[in-house]
């Protein structure tokens, strides 16, 4: 069988916030149905990266290609782009002033053009996916922090993204509300969605993560199966840290 | 006579009274229409100049930002006499009528811009990312995400100052704007007595009563649950 190509493949990418360089040359690939589990200390350059794979953040320099697509060239429409990379934020961002069905519904509508009903059926079933079938008409000031970041997804899902992408997407939420949201993207990867995912919740990487990116100072310092980072770091950096977030 | 009769012949004398309502009520047409272009003229412009400078252009912002200080700066009787007498010297010469619509406008823009574009900063920057990351363009998130969560915010201050501007329409009375004002003190004039300034009163008080109510009515419409 013929080896697919990268969904995701960056290539030197840099990033400055104006004297200090936050991403200092990243090579990285993502493959089809592949989970990428990015780990490293706070300031590391983690959610710097994922937010230029979108170009919510503008790379200094390097190549993102996107299924095929180079996101930085000049011709590129990066809406057509982002609506096929989904992402999820640490603090769910959802809309407040729209149903929980108004959120998922919005960028089909403005962005796919559906019609309302059209629109409303497939928000359905991106609900109905996380678990939420019955939260439609709840406004998130009337939801848990797990249900929002539920339709947070779903909100991503609903467009048919091609790779999400999550930065700490369970960190705000009280421990007993982690699960739902873990069990959530468990289930995707299980139907096959390529993911990048920047957590510290390491069970969850050792369970369903391909493959472990360790970023220290906007480097990938080391990159391997959960079991050997988690196991068996071969950089002292790596050690030092894994240490640390194990015996927390 | 006590003194009650003596207040009562003074400001509430009935005959003089019937004699200038239809003035007053005349007066009382002028300043709601001047009123209404008023509101709807510096709304416009306040959030129009609000929506452009998000564009965060810096010439356009920098030039917004001076039309907002200056008009914030000076009284709004100094911008009517300006534009009533100094413009002619400028070649175009405007009624009274346009000078305080087109003074009380700017002032409103003014304030409404500053009001809108607090509103708009108000609004998380992960909301705007949200949107982007859904594809959503700039203007659309604007539309649909930024801008009916700015409002929200800007609605209870917004009430407020266009209230207090358009209250403003009494400084027609200087420039010969037969508003409420000028035709009562028009009428206290012909009549040598002050009642028609009462009924003036009464009926600055039977069009902003209402309006004062509708903004407590949308400020409770709009607040939503966080
Ligand atoms: N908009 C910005 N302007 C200036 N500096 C920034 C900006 N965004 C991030 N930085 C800096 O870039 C560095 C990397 O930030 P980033 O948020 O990518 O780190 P992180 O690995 O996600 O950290 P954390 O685990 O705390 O979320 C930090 O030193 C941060 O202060
Ligand atoms: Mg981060």
């Amino acid at each position: 069988m013929q080896r697919e190509p990268p969904v995701l493949s960056i290539r030197g990418l840099r990033k400055s916030f104006g004297a200090t360089e936050v991403l200092r040359g990243i090579d990285l690939d993502v493959r089809p149905r592949e989970l990428v589990f990015v780990i490293g200390p706070s300031g590391s350059g983690k959610s710097t990266l994922l937010r230029c794979c979108n170009r919510l953040e503008e790379p200094s320099d390097g190549s993102i290609l996107f299924d095929g697509t180079d996101i930085r060239a000049p011709g590129t429409d990066i809406n057509a782009v982002r609506r096929r990379i989904g992402m999820v934020f640490q603090s769910f961002n959802l809309y407040p002033h729209m149903t929980a069905l108004g959120n998922v519904t919005l960028a089909l509508r403005q962005v796919l053009k559906k019609p309302r009903r059209e629109a409303d059926e497939i928000a359905a079933a991106a609900l109905a996916r996380v678990g939420l079938a019955d939260k439609q008409g709840a406004y998130p000031g009337e939801l848990s922090g797990g249900q929002q970041q539920r339709v947070a997804i779903a909100r991503a899902l609903a467009l048919e993204p091609k790779a999400v992408l999550f930065d700490e997407p369970t960190s705000a939420l009280d421990p007993e509300l982690v699960g739902s949201v873990l069990q959530v993207m468990r289930d995707l990867r299980e139907a096959g969605m390529t993911m990048v995912v920047v957590s510290h919740e390491m069970g969850f990487a050792r369970a369903a993560a391909d493959r472990v990116v360790f970023m220290d100072q906007g480097e990938i310092v080391e990159e391997g199966p959960p079991a050997a980072i988690f196991g068996a770091p071969q950089h002292a950096r790596t050690r030092a840290f894994v240490d640390q977030i194990v015996r927390h | 006579m006590n003194a009650w009769d003596r207040f009562a012949a003074t400001f509430l004398d009935t005959d003089v009274m019937a004699r200038y309502l239809p003035d007053i009520a005349a007066g009382f047409a002028t300043t709601v229409w001047l009123a209404l272009l008023v509101v709807l003229a510096g709304l416009a412009l306040g959030l129009a100049l609000a929506l452009l400078r998000s564009l965060r252009f810096r010439p356009l912002s920098a030039l917004i930002v001076l039309h907002v200080d200056l008009f914030r700066a000076l009284p709004p009787l100094v911008v009517i006499v300006l534009l009533y007498f100094a413009m002619p010297n400028a070649g175009w010469s405007p009624s009274g009528f346009v000078a305080t619509w087109l003074a009380l406008t700017l002032v409103l823009s003014a304030f409404a811009e500053e009001i809108f574009w607090g509103g708009i900063l108000s609004v998380p920057k992960g909301q705007w990312e949200a949107a982007r990351s859904t594809g959503l363009g700039f203007l659309a998130t604007l539309t649909w995400v930024v801008l009916p969560q700015a409002i929200r915010v800007t609605i209870p201050p917004l009430t407020n100052r266009t209230i207090a501007i358009t209250k403003g329409t009494a400084l027609g009375s200087v420039v010969a704007v037969s508003e409420i004002l000028a035709s009562a003190q028009t009428a206290v004039s012909f009549s040598f007595n002050p009642s028609p300034l009462t009924l003036g009163a009464a009926a600055y008080v039977v069009l902003f009563f209402p309006v004062v109510l509708f903004g407590r009515w949308v400020e409770t419409r709009f607040a939503w649950k966080r």
